[in-house]
């Protein structure tokens, strides 16, 4: 069978997995769930208000009911309702979406290109000075979390410029381009830094292995110039490592940039999980979840598409 | 002791050895409670104190001495690290090797079982236990172990598969040898160099997950104090007191880096690939 | 007239210090046009090295030219020192005018671009043609190579093709723009005997074609006598010996030619068979009997992963082996002669077929009377243990402690194979390929067997050492009167250790029974083209024939049963299955 029809298959088999999972963690939380939805209010409800309103949430059922109601919700895109802002939890998420996706986008394109030309750079100036300098870079960009950067991003501009970074809101791009980017570039660039790092590491170990491949020497054998040798011959096939860590860090980054979100106070996905947390809004919190889990699922099938195009084996074989 | 000497004459192996070296005795001194001064006194007359000679970095806020926290918080971050690492390379080891010896229906569902995991970013399966156990350290070393299991799972299983059709099994199975025998002296003690590798590489991203939780306020809990902790402290104050900034951000850094200067000078030395492509 | 290619004072190095590190020693020859110069050497002799700073492909390998001249005569009449050639001229000359094939078809071709566009290539970059002409010009060349077919295949990749096709594909592409110098580092190693044959028969036909002259690198003497007009001999480095063909293989001077020439098996048709043993004329009891040997792999298609057929990897294989015989089993790959092997051990599973086994020693259990010996030295010892426990691996798995006497055993052993007895303290990687594979055979030996099964024991060894581990392995079955199965693709091997042969074609016995009659007077067509295809030193200009049979495909439709064997006797042991 071929790989991707396989991969296509298993797909709803691990969404089905991460679906019960993400139900059974919430119902994993101690205590009860109206005490945890309400907090201390709850304490003033009498026997017969608790009984309706878990009746009213279905909390009476046992849990394989409880999940089937809820499993059938999600499938017609009803993920509940949010307790903390009175909407429904799939209009919250899809509000905080766009910010999210475009800071990923956004960081994944700094990411591949600073860290695609440094890593096939230094691939050909393998062992030299240049080369060193690259990965010395590249080794610190990596050691280096986000909210290091983010913090030394914004005392840097506020100490030595005197200027402290637009925070805390957020134009989608379409109403005004230029004020949008002003409020991502920072976060985007934050996020960019490590994940360069890593691109430029992997692109220059991927394009160091395929530049001793056979089939390289056979190109070089047959007089192709040095550039078309990186270009058409190693390049597609060093390509497929990059791919990989791209796509996961992109799903990642779809998943909300918690950290940075909180240093750039931007409403995205990743704080509205944090904050669905602590305000201990379950359905929020399983909502949101299997929404980063679906999207970061498609980001690794499409990743995978990727690698069909790029690589025949894949594509025509049945590995 | 051979490999010890095989790191100190790789170029990043020996600043990485070092630095991991040297964040081992800081984080034994700090657990100690052998630091300059009490991490908790708050000397409330030298509060944001810049750095001088009785207080090498500074005090915060509440007059508390900034190096003294650095090394409570470094043995902090590295008992969460080492402790998740050790629980995920155990449960990953286990089940990867389950994985390629029984094959089949086996595989099937511990693969499709790491697959579920893998489905989340890490953060927000960290999150997510989190939100079920509620914030603190151990919590910490939980989630942090959860999320790299499968990565642990991945690394054994895929070297586990190739062994298990190495000529040296399929030997030892023509003498009829032991389920028991041909997993601990063929395959487990062939799998030592890409474990040695994965959990030095496992460290440096269990500190800097630690300290990601502790900076979003899930991780350690005040007053314990922790490198996360402290940074997100500074936030507030970093104009007046940049020390506060400055030192916990240098320590977070250089010790992920020392870890993973050293995992990729281990990389060098055990990986029979890149051994080959030197030689 | 000056040479095509003249080569003085070669020195190449590698790494940091290439003075320090050299490789090649100073080495000379000339090479004129529609010349053929073979350069033969063991690994490690700098002969692909040599080869690869011809066209300065070495720089690229970490190596560098630190003495030496390369003159070369451009097709326009001018000469140029390769060794001091910029690279943009050296970029005009390679592919343009130096052709070069390697030993690796299966990953020499770029995996990601067609067959056709790897081509076309050449022709744009040296010959200016674009589009459509390119594409007329990379079929023409793949119908040079005699690949049928040729429109339909330039769409494909590497991997829809075999070895045998990727190297003809190798080849039309080195050839493509005509050069005038073509290098072929052991174009054949890596396939099998009757594909070879095919290669060599493609390339001498070429050559008479053109007027262009060659270099070609084997590890294989035998190889040298079909092709070559000229021999250089490499050791460490050097070129110890070179001269005309007949002058190296009728008068070598050197003594490592001599002993080239005299350890290597040359394959001679039957004469060199053993003739220290003989079957015994009453019926007596086999070391090992195998009836009726079927193994069979699932093919399953389809969404539901149906079984829809099978691979027939052996078909009903059967044959004795008497204590104190050699049974050789011959094939290509694919044949089945390995899982034949392998199913003996229970290291597959057969689907029918029985094999019984008598020990040495009755009181011993049956099932360790057959041990194994696998091809490649290096993943058959595992690297973490030392020789001791490795050696104690087979005693502790049929239960026994390892007490004196075992370790007695062990030592005797690494005596009898020819190792030092500290051996034991050490680990594998301590060991080359040859001290590796008598440490594999001790190893088997250790529980007595009475039968034991050697798997292209010796095809990954450098050719000397392959001479003398066949020479232990001959003294080992006198002393312990052992029966070997032998498993090899190498008819010269074959010839030097079996006493009977078996020959094994998609997955059946065609033709089995005493070696000499077998490989002197084969009459199975399958045996028949097997041996025509082995190269040898007497067989000098008698030039290989094409042929274009395939192999058949081993895979069946279910519930496929082959028809029962019928069986022609020739002499008193030997019979060649009937064909259709």
């Amino acid at each position: 069978m071929n790989y991707l029809t396989r991969r296509l298959l298993t797909f709803p088999l691990v969404m089905l997995g991460v679906s019960i999972l993400v139900f059974v963690s919430i119902r994993l939380v101690p205590g009860n769930a109206i005490t945890a939805m309400l907090g201390t209010e709850a304490g003033l409800l009498t026997p017969q208000q608790r009984a309706a309103l878990e009746a009213y949430f279905g909390l009476d059922k046992s849990w394989p009911v409880q999940y089937g109601h809820w499993l059938m919700g999600v499938l017609r895109g009803d993920l509940g309702i949010s307790v903390t802002y009175g909407k429904p939890v799939l209009d919250v998420i899809l509000e905080r979406f766009p910010l999210t996706l475009e800071l990923a986008l956004l960081s994944m394109l700094i990411a591949l290109a600073i860290g695609l030309p440094a890593g096939i750079f230094a691939a050909t100036r393998n062992e030299k000075p240049s080369d060193l300098g690259v990965r010395i870079l590249a080794m610190i960009g990596q050691s280096t979390p986000n909210f290091v950067v983010g913090l030394l991003i914004i005392y840097i501009l506020s100490v030595g410029f005197g200027v402290l970074p637009v925070m805390g809101t957020f134009t989608p791009f379409f109403e005004n381009p230029l004020e949008n980017l002003g409020q991502l570039i920072l976060p985007a660039l934050t996020l960019g830094f490590a994940f360069a790092a890593s691109v430029t590491r992997i692109s220059r170990s991927s394009m160091l292995d395929v530049l001793s491949e056979d089939y390289v020497r056979t190109a070089r054998s047959k007089g192709v110039p040095a550039l078309s040798v990186i270009w058409r011959h190693a390049l597609p096939n060093a390509l497929i490592p990059v791919v990989t860590l791209s796509g996961v860090e992109f799903g990642y980054l779809l998943g909300g940039a918690v950290i940075v979100e909180q240093i750039f106070a931007l409403p995205g996905l990743g704080r509205m999980v944090l904050d669905a947390i602590l305000q201990r809004d379950y359905a929020l919190v399983q909502g949101s979840v299997l929404f980063i889990a679906l999207n970061f699922m498609i980001v690794n099938l499409l990743v995978d598409l990727a690698y069909a195009v790029l690589d025949p084996r894949i594509r025509l074989g049945d590995r | 002791m051979g490999i010890v000497k095989a790191i100190f004459a790789h170029p990043s192996g020996r600043i990485g050895g070092t630095i991991v070296g040297l964040y081992i005795l800081i984080a034994f001194l700090g657990m100690a409670g052998i630091t300059p001064h009490d991490p908790l006194m708050q000397f409330r007359v030298d509060r944001l104190h810049a750095p001088n000679a009785a207080y090498w970095m500074g005090t915060d806020l509440f007059g508390r001495d900034v190096a003294s926290r650095l090394m409570v918080g470094i043995g902090q971050s590295f008992v969460v690290a080492f402790a998740s690492v050790a629980l995920a390379a155990t449960a990953g080891t286990v089940l990867g090797l389950a994985a390629a010896w029984f094959g089949k229906g086996w595989d099937g569902l511990i693969m499709r079982v790491m697959d579920v995991l893998l489905a989340f970013p890490a953060i927000l399966l960290a999150l997510l236990i989190i939100a079920v156990v509620g914030p603190g350290t151990w919590t910490s070393v939980m989630a942090i172990a959860i999320v790299y299991t499968p990565i642990f799972t991945r690394v054994v299983r895929g070297p586990a598969l190739s062994l298990k059709t190495r000529d040296f099994v399929d030997a030892a199975r023509t003498f009829g040898s032991s389920r028991h025998y041909i997993l601990t002296r063929h395959l487990m003690l062939n799998l030592v160099a890409p474990l040695t590798v994965q959990v030095t590489l496992a460290l440096a991203w269990g500190l800097l997950t630690e300290a990601g939780l502790s900076f979003l306020g899930l991780g350690t809990q005040p007053p314990a104090s922790s490198l996360g902790l402290m940074l997100s402290d500074s936030r507030n104050l970093m104009e007046t007191a940049p020390w506060l900034l400055v030192f916990p951000g240098l320590a977070i850094m250089i010790g992920i880096l020392g870890f993973n200067l050293l995992g990729d000078a281990l990389r060098d030395i055990l990986d029979p690939k890149t051994r080959r492509a030197v030689a | 007239m000056k040479p095509l290619l003249s080569v003085s004072g070669l020195h190449v190095g590698f790494g940091r210090d290439p003075r320090a590190n050299e490789i090649v020693h100073g080495v000379s020859f000339d090479l004129a046009a529609g010349e053929t110069l073979a350069i033969v050497g063991e690994s490690g002799s700098g002969k692909s090295v040599t080869a690869l700073s011809i066209n300065r492909l070495v720089d690229f390998g970490g190596g560098r030219i630190t003495g030496g001249r390369i003159d070369f005569t451009r097709a326009d009449g001018t000469a140029i020192d390769l060794a001091g050639a910029s690279e943009r001229e050296l970029t005009k000359i390679r592919g343009g005018e130096i052709g070069m094939i390697f030993q690796e078809p299966m990953t020499s071709l770029n995996p990601v671009l067609t067959i056709g566009e790897q081509i076309e290539e050449s022709f744009r970059l040296h010959r200016g043609l674009t589009g459509r002409q390119a594409k007329a010009a990379a079929r023409d060349a793949l119908e040079r190579v005699r690949i049928p077919d040729a429109a339909r295949r330039l769409k494909y990749c590497p991997h829809q093709l075999s070895g045998g096709m990727l190297q003809r594909v190798m080849i039309a592409t080195a050839l493509s723009c005509n050069p005038r110098l073509l290098i072929a580092d052991e174009p054949t190693t890596a396939l099998d005997v009757t594909v070879q044959a095919q290669i060599m028969a493609l390339l001498a036909e070429l050559k008479r074609e053109t007027d262009m002259g060659m270099i070609f690198i084997t590890h294989d003497i035998g190889l040298v006598a079909g092709i070559a007009d000229k021999v250089m001999v490499m050791q460490a480095g050097e070129a110890v010996e070179q001269g005309s063909l007949d002058e190296i293989l009728d008068t070598p001077r050197h003594p490592y030619t001599k002993h080239l020439l005299s350890a290597v098996p040359h394959f001679e048709a039957g004469r060199a068979a053993r003739r220290d043993y003989s079957r015994p004329k009453t019926p007596a009891t086999p070391a090992l009997k195998v009836e009726g040997l079927t193994v069979r792999f699932p093919v399953t298609g389809g969404l539901l992963r149906r079984q829809t057929g099978a691979v027939h990897a052996v078909d009903g294989v059967d044959f004795d082996l008497m204590p104190g015989e050699t049974l050789g089993i011959v094939g290509e790959s694919g044949s089945g002669k390995s899982t034949t092997a392998r199913a003996i051990l229970g290291l597959v599973q057969p689907i029918r077929g029985d094999f019984t086994a008598s020990s040495n020693d009755p009181a011993k259990p049956e099932r360790n009377a057959v041990q194994m010996v696998f091809q490649n030295p290096y993943a058959s010892l595992n690297p973490r243990l030392r020789v001791d426990s490795i050696l104690a691996e087979p005693v502790v798995a049929s239960g026994r402690k390892v007490d004196a006497e075992i370790k007695q055993r062990m030592e005797m052993l690494l005596d009898r194979v020819g190792l030092p007895r500290n051996a034991l303290e050490r680990y594998p990687h301590e060991f080359s390929g040859g001290q590796r594979q008598r440490l594999c055979i001790a190893r088997a030996l250790m529980l007595n067997p009475s039968v034991l099964v050697l798997d292209e024991a010796v095809s990954a060894l450098d050719v000397s050492v392959q001479a003398k581990v066949l020479e232990l392995l001959v003294d080992l079955q006198h002393d312990f009167g052992l029966a070997y199965l032998f498993v090899s693709h190498d008819m010269a091997v074959v010839e030097r250790i079996a006493h009977r042969i078996a020959v094994v074609y998609a997955g059946q016995i065609v033709e089995i029974g005493d070696a000499a009659a077998i490989l002197s007077d084969p009459r199975h067509s399958y045996t028949k083209s097997l041996i025509a295809a082995v190269p040898s030193i007497d067989r000098r200009r008698e030039h290989f024939t094409l042929d274009t049979r395939q192999v058949p495909s081993l895979v069946r439709p279910l519930g496929f049963e082959p028809p029962p064997a019928e069986w022609r006797d020739i002499g008193a042991d030997h019979r060649a299955r009937l064909e259709a």
